[in-house]
């Protein structure tokens, strides 16, 4: 069954859409999409460093990923701001890792192909390194849960709590990697960060817990991912990009009913309060 | 002494912060810090809970010392979604009743479904209050915690921390610039000013000439404090 390239691909996209979508939401509320940003984009050094040395595509990504990622973490706080910062390693690693590629010679690699991905191409292995990546990232966030969320809503609280922000911060950073280094093939480094904020941002305005957020994330990217592959099958457009304008849609959608969606959530919460309020005066 | 320190001194990116503090406090005590802005009271909480390393000197703290912190300003990232409910749940899970109850004895029932940031100033600080005593601290900090309440509110927040240790007998330190509260509510005054003023139990004497001396600037912003000297 695993041999149909649609139905790789189709559980490759919801592979790294289930991992991305919580992973995400800790984007939204730290505020770290231009830290994905950088992420993503020192993966085109490691596909570089890939074909230049011929090492594993998933191990040279996640290397270089992990590596960016640390190395903004350890400038934060130098007296930089963090975005100028950003800037700076971000896209002079998009430039070194493109000027890297080029020296490859030999073969006439397909840059588009790390750039957007290539859902469609898509080995069995590499639905492997996905799902165990996955699993990787989801297991870690959902075991250190409600510590992470905490340091999110605030870093003294977590100290006083006997958490340590640095360490919580670091397993964040370290997933964003994981997240990056299997999902180049599926959206491409240009397009990791749209899957990570997109699906998360859609979720917000239904969700009134952080749980219930992450998995409508999850839902809607998966949504996306699948109606993104049909469609890009029908109209023969590229994949990554045709599933991220998919999750845009529902982003666009989910704010037009935005409205209505208040207004349901606001008497639901009313129907709540009204109930204990209404025994006690039958009572009194 | 729950927590004490000793000579402690920090800094903060090469600015020194606090120098050479030694204060310490006592099971079921109110201690009030005050000063000028700028004087390290945050920074002295933050060395206490462990967010800020001393540079130099210790604090130490009894074994079976249970902390709860409210900082001076929590903002609560809009994107987070976040109910009163969840929120009293971090990080640890807690059951429905006990959470019921804690917001109850916070004086503000029934908001368990709502979500923390469509609180007003008072609802939140209460809220925060209610967090803090879930897991039955025996040393509540708090950190200016009456900044965004009226008149009304201040009064009502003093109460509830009285409540508080009548209740459970917690010990509170907390910075406060509600000089009047503080002389009737607290044990203890402690005068910081990057190193300790003076401290001592307050009393309406006549203000003692070590503190308008070393507190200069400060004495022109709370012309009432009238503190006896440390014994």
């Amino acid at each position: 069954m695993l041999d149909d390239f649609l139905i790789r691909a189709a559980l490759a996209g919801l592979g790294v859409n289930l991992t991305a979508a919580p992973l995400g939401c800790f984007v939204i509320w730290r505020r770290m999409a231009y830290l994905g940003d950088a992420t993503a984009h020192a993966s085109i050094l490691g596909v570089a460093l890939s074909l230049i040395f011929s090492l594993p595509l998933t191990l040279s990504v996640l290397l270089t990923a992990s590596l960016m990622a640390l190395l903004s973490l350890a400038l934060s706080n130098r007296g930089w701001a963090m975005d100028t910062l950003l800037g700076v390693l971000s896209h002079s690693a998009l430039a070194i890792g493109l000027v890297a590629v080029s020296f490859v010679s030999g073969i006439r690699i397909d840059l588009m192909a790390y750039l957007f991905g290539d859902i469609l191409a898509v080995s069995q292995t590499d639905l492997l390194t996905i799902w165990v990546g996955a699993f990787l990232v989801v297991g870690m966030l959902a075991y250190r849960w409600s510590n992470l969320l905490l340091v999110t809503l605030n870093p003294d609280l977590a100290i006083a709590s006997g958490i340590d922000p640095k360490r919580e911060q670091l397993i964040l950073t370290l997933s964003l990697a994981v997240v990056v280094a299997v999902a180049i093939k599926i959206v491409g480094v240009l397009l990791i960060v749209a899957m990570l904020i997109i699906p998360a941002a859609g979720a917000r305005p239904l969700s009134r817990t952080p749980e219930t957020m992450a998995m409508l994330s999850a839902v809607i990217g998966g949504s996306a991912s699948g109606l993104g592959l049909i469609a890009s099958y029908q109209f023969d457009t590229p994949t990554g990009p045709t599933i991220v304008c998919t999750a845009t849609l529902l982003f666009l959608l989910i704010n037009a009913m935005r409205p209505a969606i208040d207004w349901i959530l606001k008497s639901r919460q009313k129907d709540r309060q009204a109930q204990p309020l209404n025994t006690g005066e039958r009572h009194g | 002494m729950l927590i004490r320190v000793e000579g402690l001194s920090a800094q903060i990116s090469g600015r020194e912060v606090l120098r050479d503090i030694s204060m310490g406090v006592e099971a079921g005590e109110i201690v009030t810090l005050v000063g000028p802005n700028g004087s390290g009271k945050t920074s002295l909480l933050k060395t206490l809970i462990g967010a800020l390393t001393p540079s130099q000197g210790r604090v130490l703290k009894d074994q079976g010392l249970r902390l709860a912190y409210v900082p001076q300003k929590l903002h609560v990232e809009p994107m987070l979604p976040m109910t009163v409910a969840r929120f009293l749940s971090l990080p640890k899970k807690k059951t429905a009743s006990s959470i019921a109850q804690a917001l109850t004895a916070a004086g503000v029932p029934g908001i368990e479904k709502q979500s923390i940031q469509g609180l007003s100033g008072g609802q939140f600080q209460r809220v925060q209050l209610a967090r803090a005593m879930m897991d039955k601290p025996n040393l509540l900090l708090l950190d200016e915690a009456t900044q965004r309440l009226d008149h009304v509110g201040i009064a009502d927040f003093y109460h509830q921390i009285a409540a508080i240790r009548r209740d459970t007998n917690c010990a509170v330190l907390m910075v406060s610039h509600d000089l009047n509260v503080v002389m009737r509510q607290t044990d203890r005054v402690i005068c910081l000013n990057t190193h300790i003023c003076c401290q001592g139990k307050p009393d309406h004497g006549v203000p003692h000439r070590s503190i308008s001396v070393s507190l200069g600037s400060a004495m022109r912003i709370w012309p009432c404090i009238t503190i006896s000297r440390m014994p």
